[in-house]
């Protein structure tokens, strides 16, 4: 069994901690520059946007060459963003992405990923 | 038993009825994140790891995507600071509830800190009128840190008998994790450009120079360009430190609730005059 990302995940408990801890331990500190706070707030929407769009639009072949993607995952990830933001519930909208593409992959309307 | 008492434990009770809803969902969002993680190679130990030591669920959902894109561990952990900063504003906002509570019990109490147990314990507090730590270690630990770890290792354990993942749609549960916890983010104009440039940026570069490189232009470039558009009339941010400053920061994997256990769409704080605060 692999152990490797265990340093990974300690490594990323280390930067987050400082976040959770410094103005319960040492208030005051927070009072970063209102621009840098401001980037750190969009930071969030920012990269998890470009996870996801990385994740459905970009894929490697076996030599590891980026393309560019379109399939039914595009579909998955607009019927989640929609969901979520019409019930507030991210579940609900995993549950609702995840199904279209199960029920269209075993209707054999679209292929399997390669 | 005395009025003090009694309305200790009326607030506890009602604490303990959102805290277990809440853990209801943390255990099925859990269950995906080891479901995902597995799927992107992580075994259960290291699935597990990233729960106890992280313990920040889009932080977690992310770097299964960082991993399974080829990310170096330096842009990982790089990411993972800049994602989890939010957690400032929490921490901030407590502080000065629990400034009387022991330097050793703060520092274990930030670890748990997370969206779920700050909106339970914020709303505790509020009821109470004083912090009560006790109500902390269950909202932080109750409602979040056992049912998020359990469901982990059940996801990441059984995500290893389902034969193919992607018959159920299951290769889609990351990226749509992702859009899913980027639009409840999405509170105004800068943070939607932030978000569609983040997108772009990453796609783009992706093609350029690979899916690693990708992620962390995307999501280091996307605010820059969040930043040069205007903020909207009356959307000015709320000072840090205050309990309001945190609002903004609720994450759409978060569940809220009032004083009855009802379920909310934000937490419920005071005024920025941190009226109400000990």
């Amino acid at each position: 069994m692999s152990v490797e990302l265990i340093g990974l995940a300690l490594l990323m408990g280390l930067v987050t901690y400082p976040s959770r801890a410094l103005p319960l331990l040492a208030p005051g500190i927070e009072r970063l520059p209102p621009l840098a706070l401001e980037y750190l707030r969009l930071v969030g929407p920012s990269v998890l946007a470009a996870l996801a769009a990385v994740g459905v639009m970009v894929v490697t072949d076996d030599a590891g060459r980026p393309f560019f993607h379109v399939g039914i995952e595009w579909a998955a990830v607009v019927v989640c963003g929609a969901l979520t933001a019409s019930r507030r519930n991210l579940f609900v909208g995993l549950v609702g992405g995840v199904a279209l593409v199960a029920v269209a992959r075993g209707l054999g309307l679209v292929g399997f990923p390669v | 038993m005395t009025d003090g008492a009694r309305a200790l434990a009326d607030s506890r009770r009602e604490l303990a009825v959102g805290a277990l809803g809440i853990g209801v969902s943390a255990a099925g969002f859990g269950f995906v994140y080891g479901l995902a993680a597995r799927d992107a190679g992580f075994s259960p130990i290291e699935a597990m790891a990233m729960s106890t030591f992280v313990f920040a669920g889009a932080a977690q959902f992310a770097a299964v995507g960082y991993i399974a894109s080829g990310l170096a561990w330096p842009g990982v952990i790089l990411l993972t600071a800049l994602l989890n900063a939010r957690h400032l504003l929490y921490s901030a906002a407590l502080a000065p509830w629990l400034r009387d509570t022991s330097r050793p019990r703060r520092a274990l109490m930030a670890h748990l800190l997370t969206d779920e147990a700050f909106a339970l314990s914020i709303a505790h507090f509020e009821r109470r009128g004083e912090a009560d730590e006790r109500g902390y270690w269950i909202a932080a630990i109750g409602s979040t840190f056992i049912p998020w770890n359990l469901a982990t290792l059940a996801g990441a354990t059984i995500g290893g008998q389902i034969p193919d993942p992607t018959r159920f749609g299951l290769d889609v549960v990351f990226p749509a994790a992702m859009v899913g916890l980027a639009v409840g983010l999405v509170t105004g104009r800068r943070e939607l450009v932030a978000a569609l440039s983040g997108a772009i940026l990453g796609v783009v570069s992706s093609l350029i120079a690979g899916p690693g490189v990708g992620v962390i232009v995307g999501g280091m470039g996307g605010p820059l360009l969040g930043l040069l558009v205007p903020r909207a009339p009356g959307e000015e941010a709320r000072a840090l430190g205050t309990p309001g400053s945190a609002e903004r920061y609720a994450m759409s994997g978060a569940h809220f609730v009032d004083g009855e256990g009802q379920a909310l769409e934000r937490p419920v704080l005071p005024p920025d005059s941190e009226e109400g605060l000990p």
